[in-house]
């Protein structure tokens, strides 16, 4: 079961400055331990201590926010897309 | 030879008539038909019935298919006495219209029964031809025109987003621009606020950007705020504009302004930009989701850097506040679909745009059902910088 995350460029650095990465698992919450394993940078700023996705971030399965879904266990199906959208700061910039 | 008189009355035979107490009824009805006075503009301007489209009958034929696109809806024409109308009525007839009527007697002879009329709200000549590009669209037309000018934008800060979505706006004939921003021209802002210009390093951004908008477009009214966008000054600020342009660089101010524009039931229409990417969505207080059902906390600093200290493409803000004045236009407008519930990911690099679905929070503190009064909250521990209404 293989799932592209699209990461931000805030989290990329701790992926190898990679802008899409792959994970297995045929839940987020499997594909993000993946993805936890292979990066462990990333962890912290997408979970916090007790393995919740962060009030800060939200992400994306097949383009709906999982928030409003099953959350960490939410399907997502071979070949799925995974946004994971940190808020950004940067406006008037 | 046929003469004038000879012709009107061989028209008026082919076509059909109404009286100015029949038009009164059929205006008064459930599905009232659409009226077209076809004088000239000049006519026009003294005075009309209120319902009335302005087509000029030398226009009729060409502006008909977008004024009525179905050729079996009601229509009535009228002109100064009948004339002109009823040539008009014979005209779209072969045209295919099959149900159109000339009003007998024209605008006069609707005055002189004592009925309603007014000056219609138009366009002087000069007008007409600065916004002649927008006049031909059937979206926007003189009303839509009207309205641009008579609308107020407020722009949260004059710099990468303030500057293109600003110089849109008031090409287009916004009427008030807002401008807050209490900061100086840089430059090292110059790479991408194309609103202001090397020879204004210095000088108020309020300012300059007053200065770019009202020598492109002296139709609009720039007011300026040179001041940090606070709890205390937001309510005074927000109040009596019809659509927020967020450009803000921080969160402080991101989230002072959607409490104040849920309280105020103001639109905002919001971008934010890093390096290559983009983020666009509107926020409609009630209709759709506001910023804190999309992050109902801001995220600690250093998770969060400012475009200061990570950059961004100086055209990336040229993007996506050109799409944020298309926003503010649509609403304004009320026309077209615009991007509420909806959040647009734009990437520079692949040159890809992403659509995400937004949903309100049915807990959400600040929009929901179980929000109590709205408080504000200046989160100054979450910006190292303070809160700053200003771009950097």
């Amino acid at each position: 079961m293989s799932i592209s995350f699209r990461m931000p460029p805030i989290l990329r650095p701790q992926v190898g400055g990679a802008r899409q990465v792959e994970a297995n698992g045929a839940t987020l919450g499997e594909a993000l331990e993946d993805l936890f394993t292979q990066y462990p940078g990333v962890k912290e700023q997408i979970v916090d201590s007790e393995g919740e996705i962060n009030r800060f971030v939200n992400v994306y399965v097949q383009n709906e926010d999982v928030r409003l879904g099953d959350g960490l266990a939410t399907p997502v199906p071979d070949g799925g897309t995974v946004i994971i959208l940190p808020a950004m700061a940067g406006g008037a910039c | 030879m046929t003469t004038y008189r000879e012709l009107l009355a061989q028209v008026k035979e082919e076509i059909s008539e109404i009286d100015a107490r029949q038009l009164t009824d059929e205006l008064a009805a459930a599905q009232p038909p659409l009226l077209i006075d076809v004088r000239e503009p000049d006519e026009y301007e003294q005075g009309a019935i209120a319902e009335a489209v302005h087509i000029p009958r030398g226009f009729l034929e060409s502006r008909i298919e977008a004024a009525a696109p179905d050729k079996s809806q009601r229509i009535v024409l009228s002109c100064a006495s009948g004339a002109r109308s009823a040539f008009g009525a014979k005209a779209l007839a072969e045209l295919g219209y099959t149900d159109v009527v000339s009003l007998a007697g024209g605008f006069s002879g609707w005055k002189q029964a004592g009925n309603p009329w007014s000056e219609p709200k138009v366009l002087d000549a000069e007008r007409r031809r600065r916004y002649s590009r927008h006049l031909v669209i059937p979206e926007v037309g003189e009303a839509g025109q009207l309205k641009l000018l008579g609308a107020k934008v407020l722009m949260i800060g004059a710099g990468g987003l303030g500057s293109p979505s600003s110089l849109y706006l008031a090409a287009a004939g916004v009427g008030t621009i807002g401008i807050i921003d209490d900061d100086v021209v840089d430059a090292s802002n110059l790479q991408r606020q194309v609103i202001h210009n090397t020879e204004r390093i210095g000088i108020p951004k309020a300012e300059s950007a007053e200065l770019t908008l009202t020598a492109l477009n002296p139709d609009v009214e720039v007011v300026q705020y040179r001041e940090r966008l606070t709890s205390e000054n937001i309510d005074r600020i927000l109040s009596g504009y019809d659509v927020v342009v967020d450009g803000t660089d921080n969160f402080p101010t991101r989230y002072l302004l959607n409490d104040a524009s849920v309280k105020h039931n103001i639109p905002v229409v919001h971008a934010s930009i890093f390096r290559f990417e983009g983020q666009l969505t509107v926020f409609k207080p009630h209709e759709g989701p506001c910023y804190r059902c999309l992050f109902p906390e801001p995220p600690p600093v250093e998770l969060a850097p400012s475009c200061a200290e990570g950059g961004v493409l100086g055209v990336l803000p040229g993007i996506m506040g050109t799409l944020q004045a298309t926003e503010a236009l649509k609403l304004i407008l009320e026309i077209g679909d615009p991007l509420v519930g909806r959040l647009l990911l734009a990437d520079a690099l692949d040159m890809s745009f992403h659509e995400v679905q937004l949903r309100r929070d049915p807990n959400c503190p600040v929009c929901s059902e179980h929000a109590g009064p709205i408080e504000y909250i200046d989160y100054d521990e979450f910006c190292a910088g303070g809160a700053h209404a200003s771009a950097h």
